[in-house]
């Protein structure tokens, strides 16, 4: 079995899969139950200053979406950082860390964008014995309209000005959450790098309202006939939280920075996923929040079966294994041609393909009296529309044409060379192909 | 000593009085809130769905499953019954399993179609539950049609013409609307009076007389001819469905304890207490449809010590689907195939019976089987029974388009009618298509 033994940036931990910092880790109860179910690391729920602690609502803090079978796609929600005293959390920590030294525990903060407050926590945190920190820039609600959470992680200048405090204050790593809520995530994550971060870590969770409560009028979850904008989260989020992190490792100023991949995590494949895209570890919340601990059982020998099928014995070889092959649309080959096509014996004769591509698309299935479907070659541009679809899994595949064919929608011969729109006749600003 | 399963003879009460309710219990339970959305979560929406064409009267099943699954069961009750008005009797009584879920692609993909009839139940329930009726009548026309027999045909007729703005009485020979809805289904199939109620919903668009006791070409008094209706009404439809019963001809039929299954059935149906119905220990039920089986399951529901259904050719020829025959083999019924009746025994009322296995191409083989019986039940088909009826097509009436007759302005569909199953759905199916097609032609 591959060995799936994690170091992030020097934090060890028995496999990849942290808890993402939220009410999975807000207490020792939780987190001593994680460790026994198998987690490799956790990431403390946000501490806030010493004092009184913030408070929540004492209503519904949670909305959803489902798919079919009620099955949870998509979580938002309106809690805050802990609203546990500070001593609390951190006696807790210092217990769990002590009978768990195997395991990864990282300390989640944050306080007001002052250099004092980040100065005065952050003993009281090394004293627990976490392996590291993770400053909460992004948690988009409540907080923020504190001046803390995403206000600071949408303002770089204040997050690489909070990382610097926090690398001259402590000697632990010092891992920077983002938010999602921004328009270009390389800002923040440059600036993090600017300010000396170990690592980055992302997604948090995404401004949101999940749904309208049709009878009150208002958005929920609803508190008292009113509701506010959450943070969304879970299977939903996981495209945005991938692009993200493959634009981080892609990019030049960042690639060598890295990376806690976190949104959506629910299984080993995202997990894997996530790795291959450049993210060192993962963190899960809404997975376990739907399923419980359990499920890393499942990360743990799916990941480990993978990699065993691909020969990997360490979890390095696979993460960035997909980077190289993330590019621009501009870079696509275009001489690249393929062609839908239906195996008939896993067809079911359902015809979404079809509705699909006679309403919305290319005209390029037929439909025959008896109900079998076939792909027009002359009409198909291989938009991937039917495959997405289509409810049985690998019915319709995209083959690739072979060079020297001729492609019956264009009639023209497929080129094996490789050619992209920057050398496209078409493109007004296309440089000269050699 | 009360009577129990073992008291030879046709006795009444062989089971505690306790056990009769759950025996004769809802098949198919009606779906809860959450069973309906996990069922409906299933459907494909599939394009030009196949359940669709398989559905005799055409109900957009895709659609009114998405309006469950969205949280709207009225509407899907509209969809339905706007192409079915009997979508609820028929939700409960339809082969589903040789139409709509045959044909659900999820039953080519993972042998577990939609469970397109419970949902329909679930939608139609919904609605009826709260007394709506969510049809309303169009302008008057002046138009009266007249239409024979208050089955599933004649009402479907009725309710589409009423619709439509035509004024209809409907004319039936027995006491009671509804025709084999109301006696001749299995009681576990539409328990609770189901029939009844559904005939006072769908009568709740206006515009329909029901007159009972009358019937078409029989007897004197009450009688109603043809050329009378003709003469009262601008059109005519006829659903008489099948009055008559085959004969056996085995020597011995007329002895006592041999009946018609669907005089069984009748009896059973508009029983008001079945602990005081009488049945048999050892019973023989002859023929191999749903009538068969349905009489044959419901005697063993009342108590029966031994029932055996014998039928003359292999189970794959019966008209009973593989679903029937195994409901009925899970009750305990023993299905004997390949074997013709030749002689009913006993001394005034049956002993025994006598049977001869025959080949395939129903050659007597001079084997012989002999099963003790004090009760034997005929269902060897039903057949179209009056006279001064439009020209026959072998032995049903016959009909071109939607159910045009023989005689100018004169209609037939149902069971009576040549053409189509005989069953609930498609009696339904063809009642509405005639309706349209008076209408088109009462309209010019
Ligand atoms: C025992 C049994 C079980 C069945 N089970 C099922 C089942 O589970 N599912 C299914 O889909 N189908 C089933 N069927 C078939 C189904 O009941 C019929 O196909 C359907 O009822 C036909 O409808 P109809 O309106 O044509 O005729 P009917 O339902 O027979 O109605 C005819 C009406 O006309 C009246 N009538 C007859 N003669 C005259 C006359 N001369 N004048 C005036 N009125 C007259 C009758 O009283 C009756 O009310 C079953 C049939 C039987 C016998
Ligand atoms: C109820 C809830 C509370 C959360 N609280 C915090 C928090 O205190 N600090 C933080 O950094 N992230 C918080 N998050 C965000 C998660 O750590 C994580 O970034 C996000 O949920 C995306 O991961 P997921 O898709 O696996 O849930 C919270 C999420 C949820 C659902
Ligand atoms: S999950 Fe627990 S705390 Fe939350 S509403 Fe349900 S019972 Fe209450
Ligand atoms: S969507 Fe898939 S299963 Fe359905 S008809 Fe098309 S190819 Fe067949
Ligand atoms: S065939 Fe089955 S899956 Fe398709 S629309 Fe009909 S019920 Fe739904």
């Amino acid at each position: 079995m591959a060995n799936l033994q994690s170091d992030f940036v020097g934090i060890k931990s028995p496999n990849p899969f942290w808890l993402a910092s939220a009410p999975p880790t807000d207490k020792e109860y939780n987190v001593r139950r994680a460790f026994e179910a198998g987690w490799g690391g956790v990431v403390w729920k946000t501490l806030g200053m010493e004092g009184p602690p913030v408070v929540n609502v004492n209503g519904p803090r949670y909305g959803a979406i489902w798919g079919a079978d009620r099955r949870l796609l998509g979580l938002n929600n309106i809690e805050l950082i802990t609203d546990r005293p500070l001593e609390v959390n951190l006696r807790e920590m210092k217990a769990v860390k002590r009978d768990y030294p195997d395991r990864a525990m990282i300390a989640s903060i944050m306080v007001p964008c002052e250099e004092e407050a980040w100065k005065a926590i952050l003993p009281h945190v090394e004293d627990t014995g976490a392996d590291g920190i993770e400053l909460n820039f992004g948690c988009p609600h409540g907080m923020a309209e504190r001046g803390m959470g995403s206000a600071v992680g949408q303002v770089p200048e204040y997050i690489e000005m909070v990382t610097r405090w926090c690398k001259m204050y402590t000697r632990m790593p010092v891992i920077v959450k983002l938010t999602p809520n921004i328009t270009n995530v390389l800002y923040p994550a440059e600036a993090a790098k600017r300010g000396g971060a170990d690592a980055v870590s992302l997604i948090n969770t995404i401004n949101s309202i999940t749904s309208v409560n049709l009878d009150s009028f208002a958005p929920e979850p609803m508190i008292d006939g009113k509701g506010t904008h959450g943070g969304y989260c879970g299977p939903a989020v996981k495209p945005i939280a991938l692009n993200m992190v493959a634009e981080i490792a892609r990019n030049p100023a960042t690639a060598d920075m890295p990376i806690s991949g976190i949104g959506g995590v629910t299984t080993w494949r995202d997990a894997a996923e996530f790795l291959a895209l450049g993210a060192g570890n993962v963190q899960v919340c809404t997975a376990v929040m739907t399923y419980g601990f359990k499920i890393v059982q499942e990360m743990i020998s799916g990941l480990s079966e993978y990699m065993d099928s691909k020969g990997m014995t360490s979890v390095d070889q696979l993460v960035r294994k997909a980077v190289p092959n993330v590019t621009d649309w501009n870079q696509l080959n275009l001489n690249y041609v393929a062609k839908a096509k239906i195996d008939q014996d896993a067809c079911i004769s359902c015809g979404r393909c079809f509705a699909a591509c006679e309403d919305t698309s290319h005209q390029a299935i037929a439909m025959s009296e008896d109900r079998t479907f076939t792909v027009i070659d002359e009409e198909c541009v291989a938009c991937n529309l039917c495959v997405n679809v289509c409810p049985v899994e690998d019915c319709i595949s995209m083959v690739p044409m072979d060079a020297g064919a001729t492609d019956p929608r264009t009639g023209k011969v497929v080129d094996p060379s490789y050619a992209n729109w920057t050398t496209h006749p078409n493109n007004p600003s296309a440089t000269a192909a050699e | 000593m009360a009577d129990n399963e073992f008291t030879p003879g046709i006795k009444a009460g062989r089971l505690e009085h306790s056990a009769y309710a759950a025996q004769f219990s809802d098949l198919h339970p009606p779906l809860d809130d959450h069973e309906a959305l996990v069922a409906a979560d299933r459907c494909y929406f599939c394009h030009d769905a196949p359940c669709i064409t398989a559905c005799p009267t055409d109900i957009d099943i895709p659609l009114f499953i998405r309006q469950i699954a969205t949280g709207t069961p009225d509407a899907a009750a509209k969809t339905i019954l706007s192409q079915n008005i009997m979508g609820g009797m028929c939700a409960r009584v339809c082969p589903t399993e040789q139409l709509c879920e045959q044909a659900c692609v999820r039953e080519m993909a993972e042998g577990k179609p939609v469970l397109i009839g419970q949902l329909q139940r679930y939608a139609t329930d919904h609605l009826q539950q709260q007394g709506i009726h969510p049809f309303t009548r169009a302008g008057a026309t002046g138009k009266t049609v007249a239409v024979v027999g208050a089955g599933p045909a004649g009402l479907s007729c009725a309710h589409r013409l009423a619709m439509l703005g035509h004024d209809v009485v409907v004319y039936d020979a027995r006491p009671k609307p509804g025709g084999l809805n109301e006696f001749g289904i299995a009681a576990y199939k539409t328990p609770n009076g189901y029939a009844q109620e559904e005939v006072d919903w769908l009568l709740q668009i206006g515009g329909i007389r029901i007159e009972t006791g009358k019937a078409l070409g029989k007897g004197s008094g009450a009688g109603l001819t043809l050329d009378q209706l003709k003469a009262d009404h601008d059109a005519v439809f006829v659903g008489v469905g099948l009055g008559g019963v085959n004969a056996l001809g085995a020597m011995g039929e007329e002895k006592d304890g041999v009946s018609d299954a669907v005089d069984f059935i009748s009896t059973l149906r508009q029983s008001t207490d079945l602990t005081a119905l009488p049945i048999g220990r050892d019973v023989v039920v002859i023929g191999g449809g749903m009538t068969a089986i349905d009489a044959a399951v419901q005697a063993k529901l009342l108590g029966a010590l031994n029932v055996t259904l014998v039928y003359r050719r292999g189970r794959d020829r019966m008209n009973a689907s593989p679903f029937e025959q195994d409901l009925a083999a899970s009750k305990g019924v023993r299905i004997v195939n390949h074997a013709v009746p030749v002689a009913v025994h006993g001394n005034g009322a049956v002993r025994e019976i006598e049977f001869e296995y025959v080949d395939g191409t129903m050659k007597g083989t001079g084997e012989m089987l002999r099963l003790a019986a004090d009760q034997v039940f005929k269902a060897i088909g039903q057949t179209l029974q009056g006279d001064g009826l439009p020209d026959l097509d072998g032995r049903k009436i016959a009909v071109t388009g939607a159910g045009r007759t023989s005689v100018e302005g004169v209609w037939a569909g149902g069971d009576c009618a040549s053409g189509g199953d005989d069953l609930t759905v498609t009696a339904v199916a063809e009642g509405r298509d005639a309706a349209m097609d008076i209408h088109s032609a009462l309209m010019g």
